[in-house]
């Protein structure tokens, strides 16, 4: 399993880097998110700082899509999904290799919003461990759920209208907890943080779960 | 020995649809068998379901000793498959697919170069990004992936289409190499003349059954078209139309 995901991870990462569909247009959508949200806020810099954490992670959470959209284009052909089936790879490890390209895509798109959010709307972390937890129990959970919901819409003409349907409301608590997160860790109420952490943890554990059992009968299903 | 494929009264469905309404066929080790049929008749649908792609749902259906009305998904690994759609990353280059797909079964990287040379992508088609190579370099590349895997039943599916005439020779010299090291090959074709002289049997499909079958024309091919440049193999092939 772990020879597969290692493999199909390395395949996505390498077709990325190729395309470069994350970096001339999930990361500049991100951005443009934030920006946008903070012209819709105003000029009021303190509007714009309570809104920040908020607006952090709508962009994540609206970027998350386009990557997991993109994720699963690349096995959408009928030859290459064949291909992945016929391949002999356990379909747990295409979804844990899965996983972990989306995943390593939206770290490095948090930096990008870590700094865009930094710089737009004049904040400081306080507690940056607290933070960059949030980020990556979020992480897990995010392209867990979105592997997974991409896996389910795979088959489907209708795929890239109905993924946000599917996963955006399954991703609001996402949202939710690492808003709450990044509020106390922008505050130092190391306490206030920490709660909300419950919340992503059993997340990301059940999306990881359900995805390595779920993922191949998916993805026969497709 | 057991047959290779056996299948009897078998049925597959694809959704409601009866892609196959009850096919008897089987397929001894080393044999070369051309399915032919006009559009719909089930070729493709027959081709899936011995893959372990379009799963049996009622009657017998057995490949390389796997009953795939018990679990249709363990067949996968020990059969090749070139279909309509060829299984490659446009992004990738040649080298890169086929030794993902040598990878994905912890097979030698050896294989996959190897299996590159004897298609004839070499130098710098061996690098390009298959989405920038034409339909017929996609299809060598797609037939290394499936060379590099060595397995014991191919499964081609129109594999003459998009093939120049030097391209469609290979494919066939391919063939019968795989067959003396022991695979054996179901071939489905829109083109007898193409097809019909690799074959040992010809069998005709129409409503998602075998309604015919006759002899093809692999052995007298073989023994007529004398070796030499390859582009005149393929022209004497050719004659030996049934």
């Amino acid at each position: 399993m772990w020879h597969d995901a290692v493999l199909v991870a390395g395949k996505d990462l390498r077709i990325e880097a190729r395309s470069r569909v994350a970096l001339w247009q999930v990361v500049p959508f991100a951005v443009l998110v934030l920006v946008l949200l903070a012209f819709a806020i105003g000029p009021d810099q303190t509007a714009l700082k309570h809104a920040a954490p908020g607006i952090f992670w709508v962009a994540l959470l609206f970027s998350t899509v386009l990557a997991i959209q993109r994720s699963v284009a690349v096995e959408s052909g009928e030859g290459t999904r064949d291909g992945l089936r016929l391949s002999g790879m356990d379909p747990a490890g295409v979804f844990l290799g899965k996983a972990a390209a989306v995943g390593l895509q939206l770290l490095a798109l948090q930096v990008v919003l870590w700094a865009g959010v930094t710089f737009l709307f004049d904040v400081r972390v306080q507690v940056v461990w607290l933070a960059a937890t949030a980020c990556l129990l979020a992480t897990v959970g995010l392209a867990c759920a979105g592997v997974l919901y991409g896996a389910l819409s795979a088959g489907l003409r209708v795929r890239d209208t109905l993924l946000p349907l599917l996963v955006l409301p399954v991703l609001a608590p996402v949202l939710l907890a690492g808003s709450k997160v990044w509020q106390a860790a922008l505050s130092g109420s190391v306490s206030g943080g920490t709660q909300w952490l419950k919340i992503l943890v059993p997340f990301a554990v059940i999306y990881l779960v359900v995805g390595v059992v779920l993922y191949g009968p998916l993805q026969e299903a497709a | 020995m057991a047959p290779v494929v056996q299948f009897r009264t078998a049925v597959a469905l694809a959704g409601r649809f009866p892609a196959l309404a009850g096919v008897d066929l089987t397929l001894e080790q080393g044999e070369v068998v051309v399915v032919v049929g006009a559009n719909g008749a089930g070729k493709t649908s027959l081709l899936r379901a011995c893959a372990g792609l379009l799963p049996v749902t009622s009657g017998q259906a057995t490949v390389l000793g796997v009953d795939l009305t018990a679990d249709h998904t363990a067949v996968r690994r020990y059969v090749g498959l070139l279909g309509h759609a060829a299984p490659l990353y446009d992004e990738l280059s040649a080298a890169e697919n086929v030794r993902f797909a040598v990878r994905a079964l912890g097979l030698p990287a050896e294989r996959g170069e190897d299996a590159l040379q004897r298609v004839g992508l070499t130098g710098r088609l061996r690098t390009t990004p298959v989405g920038r190579l034409s339909a017929g370099q996609r299809r060598r590349a797609a037939l290394a992936a499936l060379l590099a895997r060595r397995p014991a039943l191919w499964l081609l599916d129109e594999p003459h289409a998009g093939l120049d005439a030097s391209s469609r020779v290979l494919l066939g010299r391919l063939i019968g190499e795989a067959v003396t090291d022991g695979a054996t090959v179901l071939l489905s074709s829109h083109e007898p003349q193409l097809s019909v002289p690799l074959a040992d049997r010809v069998v005709t499909m129409g409503g998602g059954r075998v309604t015919g079958e006759e002899k093809g024309g692999r052995r007298a091919t073989l023994t007529a078209v004398p070796t030499g440049d390859a582009d005149q193999r393929g022209a004497l092939g050719s004659t030996h139309v049934a």
